[in-house]
């Protein structure tokens, strides 16, 4: 079991610059890195990359950069700002990537919280950002950029090429040729080794502080878990600031010795990955829902026969493509129609979606549809889930091979204890725990409790076979009125996996029962309204149609008839719903800008609503403003009728 | 942001121009210099195409002089043009729709080759290096217009803007001295003005190519544009810094008086 406290004994590589020279010594024309440049591939092997790691670390030190200070790395996943992130480790400094989309003004809190000197950015757009805020930010003085195009007119002295600086970094290094060696040898695990923001959802963001240590210690424990070698392949498109790409793209690379490839743009991901081929990928599970989504349109497009073929192979596929990719036993019959299958089908289907070479893909982040999930282990992508957050490493819960249960998160990965509070929270203790919060001694007292174990805010529950089931978030966690647990996202998510169902909110907590508010999703309830000829004239017209209401009742009582197997949550059937008269919208505060429902707010909002639906009324009006996207506003009024659905008897209660 | 504006190097002098009775351009005269971006504005009709029709060679004047780094131009053909280094995009689009992007932009460099057609179809010899340093271009081309994305499409499937930016990679490929722009921005929404904008004035900045543009959109023109020409009738009435040509009287009454 990694513990943080071995990492001395193992062959002294314990921090990601020591694993990176060893690269360099051990396996230097292995490929490291790969970038599209001019439409061509290019290739940095682990030599190349040691080389220009050095030369960056010797011109950081030239500039002054040194050991604790941090250095904010802003841009898309260039092989530069990977580079420049090893380098910044080698001088005893701590990288602290920002998320690169995000506007002058947000990244402020962060630069001036890290108390930023240095910065290295990937383009003229990022300076320009700095520049803008730069009176703000008296502690910043260089900055450092990867791409010079468009910076001709830019003579600030405090503006550097990144080709200028490893210019410099190579003359340093020739006339002090020990001095990195000395650096890297000062470095120690219990180090910090990154700095990586909260998105701060709940107040300021929180810089996490993780070590050499903990970060290595993840590592492992994924490349252990999934048997990955020197020889993989990974797209690194997601953003450098998230916890993901710093596990998969930074720490499992530096670790396994893998390689990763950097996208040409944020607009050709789709076809890089199919150059790249990688085996081993990450996407969020909307991304797979479209890839999915963009596949079955073009086969309704298909001549007959191509579609009867693609539809006969994808029923074998459902019946028992993902017990043989789970290596469960398998009749004759049904293999020699996968395989068949995989020869007609699936193969070239994986071939398109550029997942061909995937030994696992992963997803994370929300929770995904069981159909959605099992269409892709079926034709025999083996596509998992993980759990964890950025004071984890990203590494608490994996699923192992052959073990994979769509609605949890898997088994404890390696090194790592899981509890589970009175209240449901799941508690986390291992090697991959955060030191600290950065300059804040209280939230870090207040996220790690006196047994050393890192509260999640998130509620869950281990199954009889010892795996994780994420239910919401601690704080939404409530009782009904017979004591029974309450967790509205874990129904709301499922009543979301019906594409007919855009948005849920649920109600219950304190309650005998639960009810539900529905959005319907215009696009593809507006299709299935259209296809039986019903006409509507817009959203709130559609939402009020009674055929429309028996669909998404139809919905509801599935869902219904799911919880009731589910020992902690059939007492949670929906027993009451309305459909909403309008889309909850950001605009006018009912979610947030990542489109999270605000669910007091809402509740507050439509109390009068919310009143009907438990006094047992037939149908309510209400009238309600709405703010359009120029700034006008308007109102939006109709009579809501309420509808009933079945509820199923507990089995366990009635025997 | 400082530029350096060079010598003339075009200079037109009473340029007139008749199809049958019909005058297009009457007794006009003006100039471009090197490294500067000239406008030519003027309500419909006003002869702004034609004006750039004969800087290309496809009309021949009347009556007036043409001088191209200071000699006189005799009677030019546009495929001359090109080989002088201008290169134009045009009012309507005119790329090949069933071609992909890359090679829409590969056409662009055909003055720049050498190989002969055998050679080429046979890919044999010199035009094999050929295309691979052409290619080499291209992907600059590729790569300052952001437009990797969309390398492969056939340039009949994507929207206007885009194509739009295809023509100007075409016209950038032949690495033109001279660029003209026949109303690039014409049919575009706000952002893809922007975007065009944005790519005409890297162009001047980065490869210091002259360019030569008419427009419709005033507010456009006086934003990027170092000297204005403005035409109406046929005839020049105004003519200098953008900020002078927006308080010129007649300006003022060909565009509002006249309906526009």
């Amino acid at each position: 079991m990694p513990t943080q406290a071995n990492y001395a004994a193992l062959d002294g590589l314990h921090t990601f610059p020591r694993l990176l020279f060893n690269h360099a010594r051990t396996r230097p024309h292995s490929p490291a890195m790969r970038e599209k440049y001019l439409g061509i591939w290019q290739t940095w092997t682990w030599s190349d990359v040691a080389e220009r790691v050095r030369a960056l670390a010797c011109g950081l030190s030239e500039l002054g950069f040194k050991r604790g200070d941090n250095l904010a790395i802003i841009g898309d996943n260039r092989p530069h700002l990977y580079m420049m992130m090893a380098a910044a480790q080698c001088l005893g400094g701590v990288p602290v990537p920002l998320y690169q989309d995000a506007v002058a003004a947000e990244m402020l809190f962060v630069l001036q919280d890290a108390g930023i000197r240095f910065a290295i950015v990937e383009d003229q757009e990022q300076v320009d950002k700095l520049l803008e805020v730069r009176d703000q930010l008296p502690n910043l003085e260089h900055i450092v950029y990867d791409d010079p195009r468009g910076m001709r007119h830019y003579n600030h002295p405090f503006l550097h090429d990144i080709h200028e600086l490893m210019e410099m970094g190579r003359i340093h290094d020739r006339n002090h040729p020990d001095f990195i060696n000395g650096e890297v040898e000062k470095g120690h695990y219990d180090d910090t080794s990154v700095m990586l923001y909260t998105s701060g959802t709940t107040g300021k963001p929180k810089g996490v502080c993780q070590t050499h240590a903990a970060f290595i210690a993840a590592a492992q424990g994924g490349v252990q878990v999934d048997r990955m070698g020197a020889d993989g392949d990974i797209l690194s498109y997601l953003p450098m600031a998230w916890v993901g790409d710093h596990l998969f793209s930074y720490a499992q690379a530096l670790v396994a010795g893998f390689t990763i490839n950097c996208p040409e743009s944020g607009d050709t991901v789709m076809s890089d990955l199919r150059e790249i081929g990688p085996t081993y990928y990450f996407a969020p599970p909307r991304v797979f829902e479209s890839l999915l989504t963009s596949v079955m349109i073009r086969m309704e497009d298909a001549g007959k026969l191509k579609y009867k073929i693609f539809h006969h192979f994808m029923d074998v596929a459902k019946r028992c493509g993902a017990d043989i990719l789970d290596g469960k036993s398998v009749s004759l019959g049904n293999r020699l129609q996968y395989w068949l299958g995989n020869l007609m089908v699936y193969g070239p289907l994986r071939n398109v979606l550029g997942m061909s070479r995937i030994r696992v893909a992963y997803t994370a982040g929300a929770a995904i549809g069981p159909d959605l999930f099992k269409f892709y282990r079926s034709i025999g992508i083996n596509l998992k889930q993980f759990y964890g957050q950025t004071e984890t490493c990203a590494y608490v819960c994996m699923q192992p091979d052959s073990e994979i249960k769509f609605d949890s998160v898997g088994r404890p990965a390696p090194g790592v204890d899981i509890k589970i509070a009175d209240n449901g929270e799941v508690l986390v203790k291992g090697p991959m725990l955060l030191k600290e919060y950065y300059k804040r001694p209280d939230a870090t007292a207040e996220s790690i409790n006196a047994d050393g174990y890192f509260l999640t805010g998130d509620a869950g529950f281990l199954d009889e076979d010892g795996h994780l089931k994420i239910i919401d978030r601690a704080k939404d966690v409530g009782k009904l009125a017979n004591g029974a647990m309450f967790a509205p996202n874990y129904i709301e998510n499922k009543l979301k996996f019906f594409q007919y169902v855009k948005e849920a909110v649920c109600f219950g907590a304190n309650r005998e029962q639960v009810c539900a508010f529905i959005n319907i999703d215009m696009g593809a309830v507006g299709n299935w309204a259209e296809r039986r000829g019903i006409a509507y004239a817009g959203y709130t017209d559609l939402a009020c149609k009674p055929e429309v209401l028996e669909l998404l009742r139809e919905c509801i009582e599935q869902v219904n008839a799911d919880l009731v197997h589910d020992t902690m949550m059939a007492d949670s059937q929906v027993h009451r719903f309305l459909v909403l008269h309008k889309e909850l919208d950001p605009d006018d505060d009912e979610l947030t800008r990542t489109r999270k429902v605000r669910r007091n707010f809402v509740a507050e909002k439509y109390k009068v609503l919310i009143d009907a639906l438990y006094e047992g009324k037939a149908n309510q009006f209400i009238e309600t403003e709405v703010k359009f996207e120029d700034g006008r506003r308007g109102k939006v009024s109709a009579d809501l009728k309420i509808v009933d659905a079945k509820t199923f008897p507990i089995a366990k209660k009635a025997a | 942001m400082s530029k350096k504006i060079g010598d003339v190097i075009l200079d037109l002098q009473n340029i007139s121009l008749r199809f049958g009775g019909v005058k297009a351009l009457t007794d006009i005269s003006f100039d471009v210099r090197e490294h500067e971006i000239r406008s030519i504005i003027g309500p419909n009709g006003a002869g702004k195409s034609s004006m750039l029709n004969v800087i290309n060679g496809v009309y021949h004047p009347q009556e007036g002089r043409i001088f191209w780094h200071g000699n006189e131009r005799k009677k030019m053909e546009p495929h001359m043009a090109a080989q002088q280094n201008i290169a134009r995009t045009f009012q309507n689009i005119a790329l090949f729709k069933g071609m992909s992007v890359l090679d829409n932009i590969m056409t662009g460099r055909i003055t720049k080759m050498k190989s002969n057609f055998i050679e080429h179809a046979l890919w044999f010899g010199r035009a094999k290096n050929e295309e691979l340093e052409h290619r080499k271009k291209v992907e600059e081309v590729i790569d300052f217009l952001e437009i990797q994305h969309i390398r492969k499409t056939p340039v009949g499937r994507l929207p206007y803007g885009l194509q739009k930016r295809v023509e100007l990679g075409r016209a950038l490929a032949a690495e033109p001295s001279m660029l003209l722009f026949d109303e690039p921005m014409a049919g575009m929404n706000v952002e893809e003005k922007q975007d065009m904008c944005r790519f005409i004035l890297d162009v001047n900045d980065q490869f210091g190519t002259t360019i030569v543009l008419i427009e419709h959109d005033m507010g456009v023109v006086m934003d990027i544009s170092d000297r204005v020409v403005v035409l109406d009738y046929g005839k020049k009435i105004g003519d200098g810094l953008p900020d002078d040509v927006k308080n010129n009287e007649d300006v003022i009454r060909a565009y509002l008086g006249a309906g526009h």
